[in-house]
Order: structure tokens, then C-alpha cells, then sequence
């Protein structure tokens, strides 16, 4: 029978621990002084690198790599979404593709972020708009370039934009964003 | 159904951090406050709750899966029933909801909600990308997700459609602010004036730090029964705070996760679906929302929240209340930022769509007796977050939505000089009030009405 190993491997990685108080002896009054210690906190790390499917909406990331902008249809109602949905919310019916990339389009609503969640802290103060389409009944969120963050102004509301499309597509909502037309 | 009574609650004070407890334990200092409430010993109280439902946000913050069955061991009450609930920052408002429920149902006489959240353990900017995944993260998230840019995007359109200022949102945190001086358990409060709110730090424009609320560690609990639970522990000795308070109606509502996909409704079909009693029983209301649809306002868009509109209204049908503003004495509702307590004061239908910004600085949302430094030229009608709101007392998410619940208990019972150790936020002679809890860009909405029983 081969040895089986008993002993766990060490490594030079932890904690580095500076001074932390406890009694030299554990007879009841010092250890009820534990108690009154202060709490130990430690790193805990968690990354996590997901494999994400865009499933059925694939063709929309699809088009904007091929600088075309998509939007799903009702076959039936016409009724039309600017962020695709695979199935219309009243008929519950499969939805069709249709290409809005050149529909005109203007600013729903707007905000400038000077804050941000971690991972778009470096790109602030950025500019998230809704954008409305001639026709389309629903709006789509994205990034508005073009326009002076430190001007926000309600009148960019109603302002005509056009979308632009990166040229090395990331395979994100990202890779469109509008500009004023 | 049969009639449900929330008799106690706890909340522990709402701190920025909380490093010196576990959550489980930080849960414990509000149960035990409700049992101490009660007059009963722990273990009394403990034999003879049937069962619990928890309520916490974020796997995330915790770095822990299943912390509520942690709380439930921690507490003592396995192995009794109980499961945990969901649903972003309404998460508190579902928890107390379904205790409502399992004592409705008759299939719990004593039910404990508790909720929590520990916001601490991760930097701020790291706890705004994990609010920022519960947006969807195939099209919002990659954008620039950030929930202070999703709200401040549906306030720029609240403020093109129907005029709202930022100064009239600022009010909503100098009362909210104010209020909360007096709040023990708030945590923050402060004498602020319009000119400070605006003179912050802007966030998301036209959004300051202080029109938004902050992150939290903290936790609440709420003991709801039926009146033969109510039996169960009078005969152990609890010594029950009279008068009693009865949950008499809940309500709910949902709405897309992604605000682009929401549906920009005609005036007949609002009319039909989404006006309240009180609207379709006005010309004069109807003469003025047909004003609106002809400048172009839908509903619910991006500017107001049909969830939020969908609970009130059923909450209030089950209630039997007809005219909120003055059949309500006063209501806790979810202002994570100032510019969502002014769409939900529409929502909630104590004022008109389109009349949020006009009602925040009427002075009618105010506490009357309080110098708040404004200028307000009408009187005192609904208090609205006497308590001083999320803004004030902070948003750890599973726990907020009960903290209302208990606030509005202590209020209903005229407790509050008692717990607060101070008489100012007493609402005066309050009999019947709302708490409101609503998550991310108003996906899920409960509303629940408590009044003074007999």
C-alpha cells in the first residue's frame, strides 16, 4: 500500500497578523476579558470568470459587430422593441428581426455619472442615455458621445442622435453607442 | 382569510458597518428587542413561534449562500419552518408580506419576518456593482450599470414631463434629514438646507450624495400573529401592547427588469387599468391627465413606476380606502433617492400623476411641530418617512422593508416616545398607515396597510 501523505504542504501565502491581544493564561476572568476584543477581520478574495450566453438574443450582438443595429417585432402587432426580447410580452408569439440602424432616433432621458460601480469608475463622468426610434415602441439603453458632460442640460432630451458602431466589436451592448446626428 | 396582527418588532441601530457582530447575531439584537417587547423570555417566546421567513438581498455582500438558515440556527428556532425571499430592495416588504401570509393562510398562528444585510464587508464602489448586477446583464449592466444613473435617468424624465425641480426634490432630504435627528436608530440626520443638498457632491446628475441613501449593515424583525397566537402568548404571560395593530392589506406589483422594455400606455388604457378610484371618479382629474396625454405624457415610461401604482391600488381595495392623502395618517415609503419618494407619492396616489414635485415642497408630507427651515405653504396632512426614510436611517436591503414595518407598529401603537426616547416623530392620534418597499428602477412593489384595531 503506498504511504499516504500526512502532513499538509506549507506555503510562504496568509496573513500577516500584527499583535493580536489575547491572555497568557485562560482561567475564566481572562478569558471572559475576550469579550471586550475587537472583532478580527481578514481578506476573503472571489473572482469568478463566467462563460455567458447571449442565447437567442445572439444575432442582436451579432449585428452590432457588423455595424447593424436590430430590433425585435411582433409578426402580428407590429409591436417592436429596441432592446430585443425572443418573445413579444402580450402574445407571448416568437419575435421577428428587423434592422433600425438607420431610423431616426433622439435622447428619451439622460444622466451623467461621476460615480459608478468599480468597474466603470475609471471611465466617469460617462453619459448613459435612453434612446427612443421612430416606430420602435421601447427604448434602449446606451453610451452618449459627442456631448459635453459638465453642460448637462434637460434639453438634451429630444436631442437627435445616430448610433456608431465600434470598429473591434467586444461582443457588448457597448459596441454601439449614439452621437448627435 | 383571517385577520393578522403585527404585535412587536425589532431593528438594530443602522450602522455604516457592523464589524463587531456576525450578521447572524446582528439579526438576534432585533429579536430579541421584539420578544422583549413582548414581555416574554426568550425561550418562552421561542417554544411557541411556529415558524419565520428571511429576508437578505445580495448572496454577494455576504460571501455566503444560505446565511438564512444561519440566522434561523443562530436564533434558535430550528427546526422550525421557514425560507428565504428575494426580490432586490423590496425584499424586506415580500419577508413581511409572507409572514402576513402564513399566519392568513392559517397555517402559522406565530410568525417572525427578520431581514438583513451586511453592506460593509466590500468598498462602496464594489457594493454598486453588485446592486448594479440586479439589471440585466446582457444589455444595462455592461453599459455603465449604476443604479444612482438608472434612477437619475428616470428622474431627467420626470423632470421633462411634468417640470420637477431639483430643488423640490432636495426638500424631500432636508425632511428626511430632519426627521431623522430624532430617530435613535437612523444613520445619519442632519440640518440641511436646499442650497447643502445641491451644493453635494453630484453622483448621477442632476442626483447629489444627498439625495441618495447610503449603504448598511443592520437588521429588523417583526412578529405577526393570528388572534389565536395572540391567545398562545397571553397565556405564557406576554404582556401585548394595546391598542393592537392589524396588517389589512397588502399589495403588490411587478415591472420589467430593463426600464427601456416598459410600455408608454395610451390616456384610456391608464384610465382603464392603472387610475385609482379616486382618479376615475374625478372630471376634474380626468380633464387634466387628458391634458397630459395630449402634451405627450405615457405611462407608466421610464418616468413613473406602474408597480408601485399596481400595489397601492390593490393594497388599498383590500384596506377599503378610497382617498390615501386623508384616509392615511401617515406612510413609510422606500426614497432611495428624494426623486423616488416624488414618483412614489404618485404612485401611491397621494397626489396627481405630474404633481410629485409641487406635493415635496406643499409642506403636506411634513411633520408638523418641526422647524425644518423651508418655507411651506400648506399644513401638515400625511407625514411621509417621519421616520426619516432610507435616505436617513440607511438601507441595509433585507432589513429595510421590515424596519417600515416596525416603525409604522410603533407609530400605531403610539410607541414611539417609548422606543425613540423621544416624542417628536409621534405621528399625533396616527390610526391607519402604509410602509412601501420597492426594488431596482420599480420591478417589485409591495405596499401593506396597518391601522389600529377595535
Amino acid at each position: 500500500m503506498p504511504k499516504l501523505p500526512n502532513r499538509r504542504e506549507e506555503s510562504l501565502g496568509g496573513f500577516i497578523v500584527h499583535g493580536v491581544p489575547f491572555p497568557r493564561q485562560t482561567d475564566p476572568a481572562s478569558l471572559a476579558l475576550l469579550k471586550q476584543m475587537t472583532p478580527l477581520q481578514i481578506e476573503q478574495e472571489y473572482c469568478i470568470t463566467y462563460l455567458h450566453s447571449y442565447g437567442q438574443d445572439s444575432p442582436w450582438f451579432a449585428g452590432l459587430a457588423n455595424k447593424r443595429l436590430l430590433a425585435s417585432r411582433d409578426p402580428v402587432t407590429g409591436y417592436t422593441y429596441a432592446t430585443p426580447r425572443g418573445h413579444d410580452m402580450g402574445s407571448g408569439g416568437e419575435t421577428e428581426w428587423i434592422d433600425i440602424t438607420d431610423r431616426p432616433a433622439q435622447v428619451h432621458a439622460f444622466t451623467v455619472c461621476y460615480f459608478g460601480s468599480e468597474e466603470f469608475l475609471p471611465e466617469t463622468p460617462y453619459v448613459l442615455a435612453l434612446i427612443e426610434f421612430e416606430g420602435v415602441d421601447t427604448l434602449l439603453l446606451t453610451r452618449l458621445m459627442g456631448v459635453d458632460p459638465e453642460k448637462a442640460a434637460l434639453d438634451w432630451i429630444g436631442m437627435r442622435v445616430a448610433p456608431r458602431f465600434l470598429r473591434n466589436s467586444k461582443l457588448k451592448p457597448t459596441d454601439v453607442y449614439f452621437v448627435p446626428a | 382569510m383571517r385577520p393578522v396582527y403585527a404585535l412587536a418588532g425589532g431593528v438594530s441601530k443602522f450602522a455604516k458597518s457592523r464589524p463587531d457582530k456576525t450578521f447572524q447575531a446582528v439579526v438576534k439584537e432585533a429579536y430579541d428587542q421584539a420578544i422583549r417587547d413582548l414581555g416574554l423570555e426568550y425561550a418562552a417566546f421561542n417554544r411557541l413561534v411556529d415558524g419565520s421567513v428571511a429576508s437578505y438581498f445580495s448572496d454577494h455582500f455576504t460571501r455566503q449562500l444560505m446565511a438564512g438558515i444561519m440566522a434561523q440556527d443562530y436564533l434558535g428556532l430550528v427546526p422550525k419552518p421557514s425560507h428565504r425571499v428575494e426580490g432586490g430592495g423590496a425584499t424586506g416588504g415580500l419577508c413581511f408580506q409572507e409572514a402576513w401570509k402564513s399566519v392568513a393562510s392559517g397555517h402559522m398562528d406565530i410568525c417572525v419576518a427578520y431581514g438583513f444585510e451586511t453592506m460593509s464587508h466590500v468598498e462602496t464602489w464594489k457594493g454598486n456593482e453588485f446592486i448594479a448586477l440586479a439589471s440585466d446583464v446582457s444589455f444595462d449592466y455592461p453599459v455603465g450599470g449604476f443604479y444612482s444613473g438608472y434612477y437619475a435617468m428616470m428622474v431627467t424624465r420626470h423632470m421633462q414631463e411634468f417640470g420637477t425641480t431639483v430643488e423640490q426634490m432636495a426638500m424631500v432630504s432636508v425632511k428626511n434629514h430632519r426627521n431623522a435627528l430624532h430617530n435613535p436608530y437612523a444613520q445619519k440626520s442632519n440640518r440641511y438646507s436646499v442650497a447643502d443638498v445641491r451644493a453635494a457632491p453630484m453622483v448621477a446628475w442632476p442626483l447629489t450624495r444627498l439625495d441618495i441613501c447610503v449603504m448598511s449593515d443592520g437588521a429588523a424583525a417583526a412578529i405577526l400573529v393570528s388572534e389565536e397566537g395572540m391567545r398562545k402568548l397571553e397565556a405564557a404571560g406576554a404582556k401585548i401592547t394595546r391598542p393592537l395593530v392589524r396588517v389589512t392589506g397588502i399589495g403588490r406589483g411587478t415591472d420589467a427588469m430593463r426600464m427601456s422594455d416598459r410600455p408608454h400606455t395610451d390616456y384610456d388604457t391608464f384610465m382603464a387599468d392603472y387610475a385609482t378610484e379616486q382618479e376615475r371618479s374625478s372630471a376634474d382629474t380626468q380633464a387634466y391627465y387628458r391634458k397630459l396625454w395630449d402634451k405627450g405624457t405615457r405611462y407608466p415610461g421610464v418616468h413613473s413606476f406602474r408597480a408601485g401604482r399596481t400595489a397601492g391600488n390593490m393594497a388599498y381595495r383590500m384596506a377599503g380606502i378610497q382617498d390615501p392623502l386623508n384616509e392615511l395618517d401617515f406612510v413609510e415609503l422606500h426614497d432611495a433617492y428624494t426623486s423616488s419618494e416624488i414618483q412614489t407619492y404618485e404612485d401611491m396616489g397621494l397626489c396627481r400623476y405630474g404633481e410629485g414635485g409641487p406635493f415635496a415642497a406643499s409642506g403636506k408630507a411634513f411633520l408638523p411641530g418641526l422647524d425644518y427651515g423651508l418655507e411651506l405653504p400648506d399644513q401638515p396632512v400625511c407625514p411621509v418617512n417621519p421616520s426619516g426614510g432610507l435616505i436617513a436611517c440607511g438601507h441595509p436591503v433585507g432589513a429595510t422593508g421590515l424596519m417600515q414595518a416596525v416603525f409604522a407598529v410603533w407609530q400605531l401603537q403610539g410607541s414611539i416616545p417609548q422606543h425613540f426616547g423621544d416624542p417628536s416623530l409621534q405621528v399625533q392620534g396616527a390610526r391607519r398607515g402604509a410602509i412601501h418597499s420597492h426594488a431596482g428602477t420599480g420591478t417589485y412593489v409591495t405596499v401593506s396597510i396597518l391601522e389600529q384595531a377595535g
